[in-house]
Order: structure tokens, then C-alpha cells, then sequence
């Protein structure tokens, strides 16, 4: 089956709802029941783990674009927030603009908020300048995302959740870390009876620049990607294992506890993702799952 | 050192942010090792199009393009851009 076939099989089953614009999509709640198992199934692996846990929230400061590079990197996936910071005697002239068909969003202004990327973008901020309590930190984190890229595949919504198990500390325990829970999350992933293989990825960084800094991080393997049919046969990546050397502890000047800078990486799960991949897999009628899978699903409670 | 040689090493000193000056660096040192980070490879990339009026293609835009004088005087080569003799 074609992508827009899927899509349109996904539309037609009420799972999704067409939210008006390319990758924007409301969700029944039976999509949803399948997203909130998963959050619970994934995060119950680490149950034993000693780690802070946080619901951070879809918005970030825009300062925090700025300071991690993300606005240097990903200009194009970034959402921005404007507000009408004018004077009510003004708004009459930028309504006529409206009404006219003019460009008026110049009229609005900024604020000082953006919609975060990545679910691990809001931690960094928390522990800048200042040293970690411990030789190393483990955070459970997950977030509405955003990110600007209009498609047709249902796998690239613009607006998704992203679970993620970050660590904070020394550059051995990172890749450690890192190589631990790509592990633990391929194998999650296939007790779902989903066919996963790991490869080494890139992230799309802007621009021609973006191709030279991607084939960097792609020689030394900073990337892994956990991927699968999500929406076709070709396969997509359903979470990815970054280890991010120590580019956030020296932009947010976080220290470890012997003061070198901190090193960090991150596992991430892309729940919406796992979930279409999940009905890709094992059809929409979630009643005719594997007895093994729906249970993994709907009962680790 | 050849002029091409000296404009390299002039882009590289400007905006590569190397700790060290780039004018002492030997045609094969490695600039990774000698602190050239990806970031600064990138602005070292638009440098050296704007400082030979050469634009390097998506397939030349790896990082083994610039790991050397050496190897960036090789891909300037390629694209046309003639070494003066000393």
C-alpha cells in the first residue's frame, strides 16, 4: 500500500483527522489509548532506574533556540510565536490589510517564545551554569514537539511526542548510556512485533553547510536511528540515539561534578510514529492485534 | 608556499578558530586534530567559495574535504582552480 493510500486508510478509519493543513492531524481516542500505552510501556523498562521524570512543556524560550544552536542548525523547523503587541487604534489598519488579502503578519511582533523541537531542549536550560549534584544525572522527559516540515506522510506530522531517556555527565557514561538504551529500546520496539534494524543517521541540518556538518556527525557515528515500515515499506525511523559529545554542557555551561563540562545524549521514542508504525504493521482494528502485542500495549500498568 | 597554499591557509586562520595559527600548519596536518570544529569547517567551506569563486558540490561537502591543506588544495584543483606555481 502507497503512503497516501495508508493515509487515506487511516482518515477513513476515524484514527486520524485531517487538521487542515499538511502533517497537521487531530487524533480519535482510540489513536490516543495506543499513545498513552506506549508512553507507560516504554517508560516502564526503566522502572528500576533511578531517574527524575518531567512533562516539560510544547513551549521553549526563544533564547534557548539561540543559545543551543538550534536556530543556527534547523532555522527552517523552527515555530516561532508572534503576538499583536500594537495599540487598539492600530489593529483597525491591520484588519484592513486582512481584509484587502494583504501580508499582515508582518504587523504582528514576537514574543519571546517558540515551540521546542525536541523533548530533551527544555532540560538543558534547568541545569545550566551550574555543576551536576551527581557524577551523572538520568532524566525521563517527554514533550509535544514541533517541527516546520509539511508533508503528506502521516509518519511527518508536524506536531508529535517525543519520550526520551537523557543523561547528563561524563563522555564514557553518555556512550554508554546511549549504547545501553538503544539496546533496551530496539528490543522494546520488537517485542512489539515490529522488524527493527539500527543505522547510523544524521539529522537534517540546514543548508549546504548542514550537508558538511551531517556528513560529520554521520563519520563519527554521533547518530543511530531505530527504523521500520511506519506508513510504507520503506523504513523510517521510530526513535534515534544521539550522543551529543559535549555541545550542550558547554553552551549551557553545565559542569560535572570533578568541573569538566558535562557531556549528554539522548534516546528518544517518537510516539505517533511507533503508533502508525504499530497499525502498519498489525492493521487498524486494534482488536485483531497479536493477543502478545495488545497486551504489551495496553497493560504494563 | 603558492599563493592558492596562502589564501587556504589565510581562510582557515580568518574562520576556522583554530587555537593555533593556521600559517605554521604543514599541507597534511590534520585540521580536525588541530581544532577545527564542524561548525567552523562550514564557515572555512563558504570562505574558500568566496575567496576562489568556486562552489563546492553536495559530493566534495564531506569531511575528509577538509581535513588537510592538502586535501582542500586537492578539491580545489578539481574544480578548476589553478595552483601558481611558487
Amino acid at each position: 500500500m502507497s503512503v497516501e493510500g495508508f493515509r487515506q486508510s487511516l482518515l477513513a478509519a476515524g484514527l486520524l483527522i485531517d487538521g487542515g493543513s499538511p502533517g497537521v492531524y487531530h487524533r480519535s481516542f482510540s489513536f490516543e489509548s495506543i499513545v498513552s500505552g506506549l508512553e507507560v510501556y516504554i517508560s516502564s523498562v526503566a522502572a528500576d532506574e533511578e531517574r527524575r521524570q518531567f512533562q516539560f512543556s510544547p513551549l521553549i524560550a526563544s533564547s534557548a533556540l539561540v543559545r543551543s544552536d538550534y536556530l543556527a542548525l534547523h532555522p527552517d523547523l523552527i515555530g516561532m510565536i508572534s503576538s499583536y503587541a500594537g495599540r487598539e487604534a492600530d489593529l483597525p489598519s491591520l484588519l484592513a490589510k486582512v481584509a484587502a488579502g494583504e501580508e499582515w503578519s508582518e504587523l504582528l511582533s514576537p514574543t519571546d517564545l517558540a515551540l521546542c523541537g525536541a523533548a530533551c531542549h527544555n532540560l538543558y536550560p534547568l541545569l545550566a551554569d551550574a555543576a551536576l549534584a551527581a557524577d551523572s544525572l538520568l532524566y525521563e522527559v517527554q514533550a509535544v514537539c514541533f517541527r516546520h516540515e509539511p508533508s503528506n506522510d502521516p509518519s511527518r506530522m508536524q506536531s508529535f511526542r517525543m519520550r526520551e531517556f537523557v543523561y547528563v555527565g561524563s563522555e564514557s557514561g553518555a556512550l554508554a548510556h546511549r549504547e545501553q538504551w538503544l539496546h533496551r529500546g530496539t528490543e522494546l520496539m520488537r517485542r512489539l512485533g515490529l522488524s527493527v534494524d539500527v543505522v547510523v543517521a544524521n539529522d537534517p541540518f540546514f543548508g549546504r553547510g548542514g550537508l558538511l556538518i551531517g556528513a560529520g556527525q554521520r563519520e563519527k557515528e554521533r547518530k543511530f536511528e531505530m527504523v521500520t515500515s511506519i506508513t510504507s515499506e520503506s523504513p523510517g525511523a521510530i526513535g534515534s540515539a544521539n550522543y551529543h559529545e559535549d555541545h550542550f554542557g558547554r553552551v549551557y555551561n553545565i559542569s560535572q561534578s570533578d568541573a569538566s563540562v558535562a557531556h549528554t545524549a539522548c534516546v528518544g521514542f517518537g510516539l505517533e510514529r511507533i503508533t502508525l508504525a504499530l497499525l502498519h504493521q498489525h492493521g487498524l482494528d486494534v482488536d485483531l492485534w497479536p493477543a502478545v502485542v495488545r497486551d504489551r500495549v495496553f497493560s504494563a500498568r | 608556499m603558492t599563493d592558492t597554499d596562502a589564501t587556504i591557509r589565510g581562510v582557515l586562520e580568518a574562520l576556522g578558530r583554530l587555537p593555533g595559527t593556521a600559517l605554521r600548519l604543514k599541507d597534511h596536518d590534520d585540521l580536525y586534530q588541530n581544532g577545527l570544529s564542524s561548525h567552523a569547517s562550514v564557515n572555512v567551506m563558504l570562505g574558500l567559495e568566496d575567496a576562489f569563486d568556486i562552489e563546492f558540490p553536495d559530493s566534495l561537502l564531506r569531511r575528509d574535504t577538509f581535513q588537510s591543506v592538502a586535501s582542500i588544495r586537492e578539491a580545489l584543483v578539481s574544480l578548476g582552480v589553478t595552483v601558481d606555481s611558487q
